[in-house]
């Protein structure tokens, strides 16, 4: 019975509490980058959650096999090879995706969450809470991403899974296409979609407002704000702390750091 | 021809900035740019690390995977030599060079997870098969640029965030969500050189 329940925590942590992308601030780049479009978040969230299980068990166990100094290669080698994998699959049996995520879909190897999740996670655990916290921390990232494309597509397109087929072919379903909106409004009510949004300021814009509201429930909550803490869940921490001891020193940088802001002022 | 070379790396630093376009190196960018001196040494290694691993990786997907036809091994190939790369670098200037490891050491390990090298890495890649004119010259050029791009987006954010910590910040946005929102700002002003080398070069 205790095991149940702690494999429910593992699962349910990935969803919200520690949501990869809202809460641990990882994997940023694919969600600014992805999230212009619900239909590539959500493919974009499956192959990473694939990747992201499946290197989590083998890496679990793997864990007393991998002496601990070169586990890191270790870890990226057993990432990389699933990432090719999927790779594969979806040039195979989702091409439009293929060309829609580009190199975003070889950069899941990359991905903080899914190293991250090996080091901080997989590394130490059995097989099946690896199993259960790559999936939680899955649907997480998935979610994430969906929510922040929801908005940058509805406002800045104007449309809902727009382009849905290239996912549902999958299934034999070619009929749905995705959900016009603007574009079916009455002439009276014509609104222009904001296209700012889905370019590149707007996804910076849309994370940021997503983090304030993110931070706003979880103080509400008495949950610490959300940090760009690195440290804690990269594998990297051991340089990382490096960084952050030299950016909590002196302050002696700051002039020239002002100065440059002067300077590049002007251009912004 | 020169022409060409040119109008690569100025695309690369401006129009398609690696950051603030094409969302690599979104980390560092957020991470390491609280001081203009982390900001900068840790741009100069990326421009080091991007400029090496594509002198490495090109001629190993020309001559070696793509006759072989081992095309789809290219993700894993090039990750392993980025690793092993920024390893080697690492040994030989705390060898050889103590200075150069001092500025730029602490920053090379952080190096091999940023998708900002695998990224350009593969793009060149990619842009090489689709463009028999693309070669190793450019890809070069191109990669040089890439790194250009990340250190200009990187000093100027440093700048901004300098700013930003004599400001009056409503207590909602504090930390990461006004950090977001000055680099969507930041992000704007880069919008501002779309088409501008097209109509230079053009």
């Amino acid at each position: 019975m205790a095991e149940k329940t702690t494999l429910r925590k593992e699962f349910t942590k990935g969803l919200l509490v520690e949501n990869p992308v809202l809460r641990l601030v990882l994997g940023t780049c694919p969600t600014l980058a992805i999230s212009t479009s619900m239909t590539n978040s959500i493919g974009m969230g499956i192959s990473a959650m694939i990747v992201l299980v499946c290197s989590n068990i083998a890496i679990s166990m793997l864990r007393r096999v991998i002496p601990s100094k070169v586990r890191i290669p270790a870890y990226i080698v057993v990432i990389a090879s699933f990432v090719t994998i999927v790779q594969m699959l979806v040039k195979a049996f989702v091409p439009a995706l293929d060309s829609a995520l580009g190199v975003y879909l070889p950069l899941i190897v990359v991905n903080c969450i899914i190293l991250g999740r090996a080091e901080a996670f997989a590394g130490k655990n059995s097989v099946a809470a690896s199993a259960v916290d790559g999936i939680g921390m899955g649907i997480g990232f998935t979610a994430a991403l969906l929510c922040m494309a929801t908005i940058r597509e509805f406002f800045g397109n104007g449309t809902l899974f727009s382009g849905a087929d290239s996912l549902l072919n999958l299934f034999g379903i070619t009929s749905f296409t995705g959900i016009e909106i603007f574009s079916r409004l009455p002439e009276s009510l014509h609104i222009e979609p904001i296209l700012i949004l889905i370019l590149a300021p707007g996804g910076f814009f849309t994370f940021g407002l997503l983090m304030a509201v993110s931070n706003k429930i979880a103080e509400g909550k008495g949950k610490p704000k959300a940090e760009l803490r690195g440290c804690d869940s990269c594998p990297m921490s051991g340089s990382c702390s490096l960084i952050a001891r030299d950016e909590a020193g002196d302050c002696a940088e700051k002039q020239p750091a002002q100065a440059t802001a002067n300077t590049t002022g002007g251009d912004a | 021809m020169t022409k060409y070379y040119i109008s690569i790396l100025l695309t690369a630093i401006l129009t398609n900035n690696f950051v603030l376009s094409k969302f690599l190196g979104i980390c560092p960018f957020l991470g390491v740019s609280k001081k203009l001196k982390t900001a900068t040494g840790m741009s100069l290694a990326v421009i080091f690390v991007m400029a090496m691993s594509t002198a490495v990786t090109y001629p190993i997907n020309a001559y070696l995977l793509e006759p072989k036809g081992l095309g789809y091994l290219q993700t894993i190939v090039f990750i392993l030599v980025i690793a092993v790369l920024v390893q080697f670098v690492e040994t030989v200037l705390k060898k050889y060079i103590p200075s150069l490891y001092s500025a730029l050491g602490i920053y090379l390990p952080l190096i091999t997870t940023n998708c900002a090298v695998l990224g350009v890495v593969l793009l060149n890649v990619e842009r090489a098969g689709a463009e028999p004119s693309f070669g190793f010259a450019a890809s070069m050029f191109n990669s040089v640029g890439g790194g250009l791009g990340f250190m200009l987006a990187m000093v100027m954010f440093a700048g901004v965030r300098s700013k930003m910590e004599s400001c009056d910040i409503p207590k909602f946005l504090q930390g990461l969500p006004i950090t977001l929102i000055a680099a969507s700002l930041v992000s704007v002003s880069f919008l501002g050189f779309g088409g501008i080398v097209e109509n230079i070069f053009g």
